[in-house]
């Protein structure tokens, strides 16, 4: 297609005659050439990277084709990481989405009635996401310390708990606490963008429900459900790939630890690239999680295809 | 089926008053028209009705059954909106079936039964080749039968319609009209019709009410409102082109309104002599021919302004001019085979015209007819 119309320049009277076509792509060129350097130049480089052995340390630079690969199957480490990251995923992907609808449609009540607090509880619902992940998370470092921290004075006051826990040292909450913290922060995305589709669904569908005599249940499973779909599929795509790529939210409150038993894939991506500086086997790594993300959006895609064109 | 009784019902919102109180009662299996121009309160009245707002004060009754404080759902009540509020993610099967499928699990029908159902109602309003259609496919009359077939499967006791047909061009919307006289003929449902379509509600009321500001004008059948309108809002609203409402004195047997003598009428209401009116000529009864040069009683001259073909009539407006008083307008018919062009100067009268007189203060009919 390119070729046959940028063919098409010709030269007449002195001035220069482009197909409309052959200007599109002159005037999208520099968006092309951007693109191609800040997102497809790194992804080529990883996965160039990803097929060799390199180890600057020791001076090995060698081509190795698949062989990272091969080696991931066989790393009870990376299968570890694989399961914590969809584990970290599907609980705080499903808490935050249950939580973001139950705030929106808070928030959508708030503001039928036209309350003056409407405003102030739109800034302190999208606090917790104005924060940057690293100051939040050390936030919830504090809270979570075992002897001085927040969490367990609280809980040992009001005679929930008798000893200490200690909620990042604990393998088994260690993980649960980076859940919750994760859900604290992102929660308010979900609900702001749930809230402006809750905005578009038109009140009187909502009156003639009523006078069809559904309850509020039924306004909701019937109504509101269905016609928020498109945005729920939406608030999916963004937080499941920002969820498998979760970094600093979990390296932050736990760095991995203990044990392994907190490493998701891109802490161990990390590791292995900066830390241990294999370069090789980490691109591989990230690619992995690259393809994990892919393959999790491309279903949400073909999700919210076939519900769009249901309802088309 | 149900008559519906209101008893002084207002709504207020803060200080403001969006229906001062209003008593009106609708009879069994009645077609029952609210029209008035918009802002009149007549929305309000009918979201009243079907239990969408809460009064301020006063009692509906079904039946003589208080229903003021019951929700929509329980008041076993229909209607139809403006924008026919179809569910844009349902087939048209499943927005008619939307009622029946969400009543109580122990009073619900079977899943054949409501297809049966919808199958019945698709087929009365010819639907049924569009059951698996989507709103959006479908053409405006098409969606207002649909929003109509999910309004009619409960088989209410009440049927509220908002301003059904105002979104449909003229030709459907006529159509329409036929088609809502035919649903009510068979079903018998009372119904109340909002519109400020004053054609509209002549042609399909059995009874209106004329509401201006939330206050009823007028109530009773068309033909009865559009002879003898109770007030000059009344006047001016029902029928097209409005009323001619001039300002006119009282001068023994005639009336004489700016250049024009109107003959009294005998049975007209005896006011005293001199008395500021304002008398009422419907276009219809006006007529314009001509100008002959003859200076005949009850006949005066003037320039045309604009002219309205419509149909077998052609509405005039011409402009009198006397040299002591003000102009003022009048629309009147042309006389058959007359077609004057806009600055002819021609000839009114209004030799068999019904004069209706009316108090300027008050805004009153005056006498009773």
């Amino acid at each position: 297609m390119t070729e046959r119309s940028l063919a098409e320049i010709k030269k007449q009277n002195g001035t220069i005659h482009l197909s409309e076509r052959a200007w599109g792509y002159l005037f999208a060129g520099p968006a092309f050439i951007l693109v191609g350097l800040i997102a497809l130049a790194p992804i080529t480089a990883a996965l160039w990277l990803s097929l060799r052995q390199q180890l600057p340390i020791f001076g090995i630079d060698a081509f190795v084709g698949f062989q990272n690969y091969l080696q991931l199957f066989e790393d009870d480490r990376f299968w570890a990481a694989c399961r914590t990251t969809l584990y970290f995923t599907v609980l705080s992907v499903s808490a935050e989405l249950l939580l973001g609808f139950g705030f929106a449609l808070l928030l959508s009540r708030l503001s039928d009635g036209g309350g003056g607090g409407l405003r102030w509880a739109h800034v302190m619902i999208i606090l917790p996401w104005a924060i940057p992940t690293v100051v939040s998370a050390q936030i919830w470092a504090w809270l979570y310390q075992p002897d001085y921290g927040l969490l367990n004075y609280l809980l040992y006051a009001a005679g929930i708990t008798e000893g200490r826990i200690d909620w990042l040292g604990d393998p088994d909450w260690a993980i649960h606490a980076a859940v919750v913290m994760d859900v604290w922060k992102t929660t308010p995305f979900a609900a702001l963008l749930l809230l402006a589709g809750l905005k578009t669904v038109p009140q009187e569908l909502y009156a003639a429900a009523r006078v069809d005599g559904a309850g509020t249940w039924e306004q909701f499973r019937r109504i509101t459900l269905p016609l928020l779909m498109p945005v729920v599929l939406i608030v999916l795509v963004f937080r499941t790939m920002d969820a498998v790529r979760v970094f600093d939210a979990v390296f932050v409150l736990t760095g991995g630890g203990p044990g392994n038993s907190t490493e998701t894939l891109s802490i161990y991506a990390y590791k292995t690239l900066f830390q241990t500086l294999q370069f090789g086997y980490g691109s591989a790594l990230a690619t992995a999680m690259f393809v994990l993300a892919a393959l999790l959006s491309l279903l949400y895609v073909l999700l919210l295809r076939r519900h769009v064109q249901e309802s088309a | 089926m149900a008559e519906v009784r209101i008893e002084q019902l207002e709504k207020r919102i803060g200080p403001k008053t969006i229906l001062p109180p209003l008593t009106l009662t609708v009879h069994d299996g009645e077609f029952f028209v609210l029209v008035g121009p918009s802002g009149c309160g007549k929305s309000t009245l009918l979201s009243l009705l079907a239990g969408l707002d809460q009064p301020t004060a006063g009692r509906i009754l079904f039946d003589g059954n208080d229903v003021t404080d019951l929700e929509p759902r329980e008041r076993d009540v229909a209607l139809v909106f403006q924008s026919y509020a179809l569910y844009p993610h349902m087939t048209v099967r499943e927005n008619m079936a939307f009622p029946l499928s969400v009543v109580p699990r122990a009073k619900r029908l079977e899943r054949p039964r409501i297809e049966e159902e919808v199958q019945r109602v698709a087929g009365f309003l010819g639907l049924s080749a569009l059951l698996d259609r989507r709103p959006r496919e479908l053409s405006g009359g098409q969606r207002q039968r649909v929003a109509l077939g999910r309004a009619l499967i409960r088989k209410p006791r009440l049927f509220l319609l908002d301003e059904p047909l105002s979104n449909l061009d003229a030709q459907l919307r006529a159509s329409m009209r036929a088609e809502l006289l035919r649903l009510h003929k068979e079903l018998k449902v009372t119904t109340i019709y909002v519109t400020h379509d004053q054609t509209e509600a002549m042609t399909l009321g059995d009874r209106l009410a004329a509401l201006n500001q939330g206050r009823v004008q007028q109530i009773g059948r068309p033909h009865d409102i559009y002879a003898a309108p109770a007030n000059l809002f009344v006047a001016g609203f029902m029928g097209y082109p409005p009323m001619n409402l001039l300002s006119a004195r009282l001068k023994n047997d005639s009336i004489q309104a700016g250049p024009w003598h109107l003959t009294k009428p005998p049975e007209a209401p005896t006011v005293s002599q001199e008395q500021t009116v304002t008398v009422g000529l419907r276009p219809e009864d006006v007529v314009v021919g001509p100008a002959n040069g003859l200076d005949d009683e009850g006949v005066v001259c003037g320039i045309v302004r604009l002219t309205e073909p419509s149909g077998p009539t052609l509405w005039v407006t011409v402009e009198l001019n006397d040299l002591n008083s003000e102009a003022f307008t009048i629309i009147g018919t042309a006389q058959a085979g007359f077609v004057p062009k806009i600055e002819d100067r021609v000839e009114v009268s209004a030799l068999q015209a019904t004069l209706h007189l009316f108090d300027p203060m008050t805004g009153l009919r005056l006498g009773a007819s």
